[in-house]
């Protein structure tokens, strides 16, 4: 037997397992889960490079359970795929990528923060099945499965947001709206796949890419989709869950949840490109999607302006952050049956919009946990009553400013390289969306100075001269977000040539995507 | 027109289940809500399976030359409402921690993050 074969596979099977290991474990240890649980997430991790990496050079891969060979998709010349299937294009793994990264560290830095509270058993587990519905979502070629991991993901996330719900009634009211959020997104979706399914007898995502009509059921099915998956990733109007369930669960996990919001608009861009593509009236759903990105970009961080408690504040942000990504992948979408703009413009703002979802993974998440450093040694999430803490924990400082200074898009950091693509693709769609951008941007940036100036500079404070830097385990965590985010901002064309651009590519070319399961048409 | 009662029966549940979510403050109610959703969603799907006189589809035990229902809806319902057990139960109990808090399951008054 091959193992190599079986790397899609083992990089979800091995956290499921050991999630339901863990309870064990801890039985037996009360500190073993969380070593269990990263040890874990970091070799899915390595499993995710190594795919990743063969992705890269042998083009997109497939994974077929319980076939003869792990390639075989239409078994006994069958015309359809009747098997679940994996299907990891580039655009797949590119979401594997960030999920396997953000899930690692925040299972590292867990360790420490959250080591003084009970149920660390569930914890652990609910995080790595937490992290198991992320890369189920990306990684499937399956629409039923899709929906299987979705479900997996949302419970899982539930149970995280509330999981100081016993201490408090924040997180419980916090945990409810979510839940409510996520299952009418999974029944709404649910409901989608049985038009399909009625209409096509396919459940497989390229087989029915291939089969599709766009007749009338395909655009109510459409139209029940695009918004409760823009609901899941947290797009305006359907925000009302985000600042609420962000804020509220523990800073590791609102980390991995961003990047769990963003597997949803993973799913969103799966179905408008791969799905519909260009059967699609593109142009009006485009544009769709770009009013949608700038709803999200200016309510969201006006929003964030008014705020006093720390980690509202940032998850207002993510909602702006993820207008951009909409803008840069709604500009794509718009011309992409435009010959002569899709080349000269198009690619590069879906470039921009894809790469800022990485980037916006890696220095939201950063954010998130030096919000939750603060929280850790000062106790308190408000910013009023913060103040002075640049004197005693002086790593957390450095590791914020370079967060800020990426989120608001200054150079060098990661947030400027896919802003600028941005900017300079949607500018030549029109002018008009690329100023309201660049003037988010700079809302962006003013509101980080405020978190900056009340939470860090001034005098000592005396309610905080107890105050000491955060353990090691957390630190590490923080460090490696910022020197990938340094690297990515100093080097943003060896990313956007070996990982972003493939992606874009597999977004837009629709009848490749079929063709990896169904064979050259 | 009598085979597409099972349809109207969905789309019956569906606007019941959102009209609960849109309407209704108490939490358990909403709870009810989602039910009636998912509901609604396993029914369309069961009925997507369905042929008139055709027994169930067990391979080996359907007598020789009857017509047999489509097997995957029913799979995927099944999946579908072991899913919604755990949903369910992880509302309802959300739900009785809110109360444990809050001492009142209206909406109105659960409203301490807001802004």
């Amino acid at each position: 037997m091959n193992l190599s074969n079986h790397l899609p596979i083992l990089i979800i099977a091995l956290p499921l397992l050991t999630a339901f290991i863990i309870p064990l474990i801890g039985k037996i240890n009360k500190k073993a889960p969380g070593i269990f649980a990263t040890l874990t997430l970091g070799i899915s991790l390595i499993f995710t490079i190594l795919v990743a990496v063969k992705v890269m050079t042998a083009g997109a891969q497939v994974y077929v359970f319980g076939a003869k060979s792990t390639a075989l998709t239409l078994p006994s010349g069958l015309q359809f795929p009747i098997r679940i299937i994996f299907e990891i294009d580039a655009m797949s793994i590119f979401m594997g990528l960030i999920t396997a990264i953000v899930s690692f560290l925040g299972a590292l830095y867990s360790l420490a923060f959250i080591e003084k509270e009970g149920g660390l058993d569930k914890y652990y587990s609910l995080l790595l099945l937490l992290t198991v519905g992320m890369f189920g979502m990306e990684l499937t070629g399956d629409i039923f499965n899709f929906f299987v991991f979705l479900e997996i993901a949302s419970i899982a996330s539930v149970a995280l947001i509330s999981f100081r719900g016993p201490q408090a009634g924040e997180p419980a009211e916090a945990g409810f709206k979510y839940m409510v959020v996520s299952s009418i997104s999974a029944l709404i979706v649910l409901f989608a796949i049985g038009i399909f399914y009625g209409q096509y007898d396919v459940l497989n995502f390229a087989a029915l890419a291939k089969l599709i009509r766009y007749s009338q059921l395909d655009k109510i099915a459409l139209a029940l989709m695009v918004p409760v998956l823009a609901m899941k990733a947290g797009a305006v109007p359907m925000h009302m869950w985000t600042p609420d369930a962000y804020s509220e669960a523990p800073a590791p996990i609102t980390m991995i949840l961003v990047a769990a919001s963003q597997a949803s608009l993973y799913a969103l861009f799966r179905v408008t490109f791969s799905l519909y593509n260009i059967q699609l009236d593109t142009l009006t759903v485009g544009w769709i999607i770009i009013v949608f990105g700038l709803l999200s970009m200016f309510i969201g961080v006006t929003m964030a302006i008014i705020q006093k408690d720390i980690k509202r504040l940032m998850a207002y942000h993510a909602i702006s952050q993820t207008g951009y990504m909409l803008l840069g992948v709604g500009v794509g979408l718009a011309v992409l049956n435009d010959p002569v703009a899709l080349p000269k413009y198009g690619l590069t703002a879906m470039e921009g919009g894809i790469f800022h979802i990485m980037n916006h993974a890696l220095y939201k998440g950063l954010l998130f946990l030096t919000a939750g450093a603060l929280f850790y040694r000062t106790g308190t999430r408000d910013l009023n009553s913060m103040g002075g803490l640049a004197h005693s924990m002086k790593y957390t400082t450095i590791f914020f400013i370079i967060g800020a200074a990426a989120i608001a898009g200054l150079p060098p950091f990661n947030g400027f390289a896919s802003k600028l693509l941005i900017y300079e693709s949607v500018y030549r769609f029109n002018p008009l969306l690329s100023i309201i951008a660049m003037v988010v941007s700079i809302l962006t940036l003013a509101s980080f100075v405020k978190v900056f100036h009340s939470a860090f500079l001034g005098p000592k404070l005396p309610c905080f001269k107890e105050v000491q830097e955060v353990p090691r385990s957390m630190i590490f965590a923080m460090a490696v977000l910022s020197c990938i985010i340094i690297f990515f901002g100093l080097f943003p064309d060896v990313i956007v040539k070996n990982l972003v651009h493939p992606a874009a590519m597999s977004l837009i070319e629709q009848s490749k995507y079929s063709a990896i399961i169904l064979g050259g048409r | 027109m009598i085979s597409n009662f099972p349809f109207i029966a969905v789309i019956i549940f569906i606007s019941l289940g959102i009209y609960t979510l849109l309407f209704k403050k108490n939490l358990i109610k909403i709870a009810i809500g989602l039910c009636l959703i998912e509901n609604g969603a396993n029914l369309f799907l069961i009925a997507l399976g369905y042929k008139k006189e055709a027994v169930a589809p067990i391979y080996t035990l359907a007598p020789a030359g009857q017509a047999m229902v489509l097997p995957t809806p029913q799979a995927l319902t099944l999946t579908s409402i072991v899913i919604g057990l755990a949903t369910t139960a992880l509302v309802l109990s959300v739900a009785m921690m809110v109360y444990k808090h809050y001492g009142t399951l209206d909406t109105d008054e659960v409203r301490r993050l807001r802004g």
